[in-house]
């Protein structure tokens, strides 16, 4: 196993990990302001992956589809939050489970019914395609670096929007107290709509970019959903820095697991056992890791205490 | 008022007509995926089954289909297949796509007398030790594309291959059926996650393991999603994988990233014999899409239960069961028959992707395997 080897999977694994993070940004906005568990998340994730497919398709360019996804896909969650969430805030997560789960059901087959049951296409655009050669001679996909740039780059947004924008001071002070910003005189109503937009706009633009690479279908966000809530409970609920942290560490731990597990075993037991022992361990190696971080720190990395 | 009673008294009517004239038909019962992500392939073995009923006139309007949504759920199909053995009263279950689902309700349907024909899943127990005599598979037993791969992969010189599949029971058959017939060195075998879709890591190990081909088994959106990151990555190693990441569903989603691409496939649109190129032309009409594998083999088990009907009664098991064992009817594969375990003996095609105006379809290379059966039947006492 070389060292080029070894470089390049540390880069997949980051730019896995940036991927999960722009998913698991906007759900942890979302539970750790609102305190509302959204499992519709996937779906709008799916939303801004179809809009992008549409609108490239129709139009020809990619830009615009993404321009899209971002708007369809905060549409749909501004629309979701005034229709059904807002009847939820007072619920306990149970009743919220259901409801958004009921969700999932009326985007999926809503999907269904307008796109038809097929995937559809989406590709990377021309200015984005093929390989280029990064120091140390890795031949590395340009679309995979751009989506490590977009995602460092909407993890510096959001810092600054929560840290130093008054909506951001909104935002926090909603997460610690939503009576009393409310008593203050602020529209926590809107706020929370603009929150919850927010979160769907984020998911729409990681479906949109995600499923250029991935597949445009039916169900797409729901096997990305699980990981993503993987990472927030990891990185501690509502915090940005944390799914962050969270979501760069299950990339890496995926990644590097499932390539360096089987070789690891490799070196103590037969070839084939070692193979199926490392990838059935590999599978279950961020859930391990997310035991174990909780077994240290209960609220996650980044968790309030 | 009157005029209501005797309306009322037609349709009753009518219904016990109907009744009457089912005495000589059969009823089927159609479990099948048409919601999820999985729909594409239920709907494509729905269409092609009513087509080929719609096609027979008279003889298909003998048929009674019952068609139920198992949401690729092995407990739903469960239920639903109690449901209609039991309040609906089939005489033949069909449409299932998902071995798993397939292992749920198969052994229980032909344990309680019913005949199952199966227009897709094809698991290994089913064709040897738990073999039974209702069971007819028209598709193929699973590792079959997979072994035609390999037949592919020597006849094209390879001599290295990195083998890939998701760490499920179908995808280790899938491996172990290349394994069976490729002759040369497997370099890596990787199993990656069921459902992942970025395969940045296997990509970046195809490029390190000096291998001279790539043979993948990635069903649905998986394949999708290897293709284009495959195609974008800068690595060009040939690529061989059994239809199911290729058939005309999914095809037009993964784009010219799959152009050139060998797949390995008991049909192919362009295979020229009559009952092929009516179908063909005649799905198209019908639906205006092009068929795909799974509607060519939907369609193929209606006409062997077509075929069946013409021959026996279906509540004379006996002979019903030699008239399908005997498959005497025009498949869209060409030639077919049964083996001793109930599995298809026939011939397996190189396809390679092309592209036809705006749409990316198959078209045959060369035959991979003649008259091929599988490596279970020894093992079935029937």
């Amino acid at each position: 196993m070389s060292g080029l080897l070894i470089a390049e999977q540390v880069l997949n694994g980051l730019q896995y990990g940036v991927m999960l993070f722009l998913m698991a940004a906007g759900l942890t906005l979302v539970f750790g302001v609102m305190g509302l568990i959204n499992l519709a998340h996937g779906s709008l994730y799916m939303v801004g992956a179809f809009a992008c497919a549409a609108v490239a398709a129709a139009t020809g360019s990619f830009w615009l589809g993404l321009a899209a996804a971002l708007a369809a896909a905060a549409l749909a969650g501004a629309i979701v939050e005034r229709v059904v969430i807002r009847r939820l805030y007072a619920r306990d997560h149970l009743d919220q489970v259901l409801a958004t789960f009921a969700l999932i059901l009326i985007f999926s087959e809503g999907t269904r019914w307008l796109f038809g049951s097929f995937p559809l296409y989406l590709s990377v655009p021309a200015a984005l395609e093929g390989a280029v050669r990064l120091p140390g001679g890795i031949d590395y996909p340009l679309y995979r670096l751009a989506i490590i740039a977009i995602g460092l780059a909407v993890a510096a947004g959001l810092f600054w929007l929560i840290g130093g924008t008054r909506l951001g001071t909104r935002i926090r002070a909603g997460e610690a107290d939503r009576e009393m910003i409310a008593a203050l005189g602020v529209d926590i109503d809107r706020l929370y709509t603009i929150v919850f937009a927010l979160g769907a706009a984020l998911a729409g633009l990681a479906g949109a970019l995600v499923g250029t690479i991935q597949s445009v279908q039916v169900g797409m966000g729901e096997p990305v959903l699980i990981l993503a809530f993987v990472v927030i409970v990891i990185g501690g609920i509502g915090s940005i820095r944390g799914a962050l942290a969270g979501a760069l560490l299950v990339g890496l731990t995926d990644t590097l697991g499932k390539v360096f597990l089987p070789v690891a075993f490799a070196a103590v037991m037969d070839p084939a056992d070692a193979n199926a022992v490392g990838s059935a361990l590999a599978s279950m190696l961020i859930y391990v890791l997310m035991a174990a971080v909780l077994v240290l720190r209960p609220r996650g990395l980044y968790g309030a205490a | 008022m009157d005029y209501l009673k005797r309306g009322f008294g037609a349709l009753l009517l009518g219904g016990l007509l109907a009744g009457a004239a089912q005495a000589d038909g059969v009823k089927v019962g159609m479990i099948t995926t048409l919601s999820g992500g999985g729909a594409g392939l239920g709907i494509d073995v729905r269409d092609g089954f009513l087509l080929a009923l719609k096609m027979a006139g008279d003889a298909g309007a003998a048929v009674e289909v019952v068609i139920e949504d198992d949401q690729r759920k092995p407990d739903v199909a469960v239920q639903l297949a109690d449901k209609m053995i039991q309040s609906d009263q089939v005489d033949v279950l069909t449409g299932i796509i998902w071995s798993n689902l397939a292992m749920a309700v198969v052994p229980a349907a032909t344990a309680q007398g019913k005949f199952y024909l199966s227009p897709n899943a094809g698991p290994s127990q089913l064709a040897g030790a738990g073999c039974h005599e209702n069971y007819f598979n028209v598709a193929w037993q699973n590792d079959n594309l997979h072994e035609a791969a390999g037949a592919y992969a020597n006849d094209a010189g390879f001599a290295k291959s990195f083998i890939l599949a998701p760490n499920y029971p179908a995808g280790k058959d899938a491996l172990t059926g290349y394994k069976r017939f490729f002759e040369g060195e497997v370099v890596q075998e990787v199993y990656s996650k069921l459902g992942q879709t970025d395969y940045a890591a296997e990509i970046a190990q195809i490029r390190a393991s000096g291998a001279d081909s790539v043979f993948f088994f990635l069903p649905g959106g998986m394949g999708i999603a290897f293709l284009k990151q495959y195609a974008g990555s800068g690595v060009d190693l040939p690529v061989v994988g059994p239809a199911f990441s290729f058939d005309q569903g999914i095809l037009q989603a993964v784009g010219e990233a799959a152009l050139g691409v060998k797949n390995t496939s008991q049909w192919s649109k362009d295979l020229d014999n009559p009952a092929n190129t009516a179908f063909v032309a005649a799905f198209q009409a019908e639906y205006g899409r092009l068929p795909s594998l799974y509607a060519s083999q939907g369609y193929d088990t209606a006409n062997l239960l077509l075929s069946a009907m013409a021959k026996a009664d279906v509540d004379d098991q006996d002979a019903f069961r030699a008239a399908l064992k005997a498959a005497e009817f025009d498949s869209v594969r060409g030639s077919f028959a049964f083996g001793p375990n109930h599995h298809p003996i026939q011939d397996i095609y190189v396809r390679e992707v092309i592209q036809e105006g705006d749409v990316f379809t198959n078209r045959i290379v060369s035959k991979a395997m003649e008259g091929h059966s599988d490596a279970y039947a020894a093992d079935c006492s029937m």
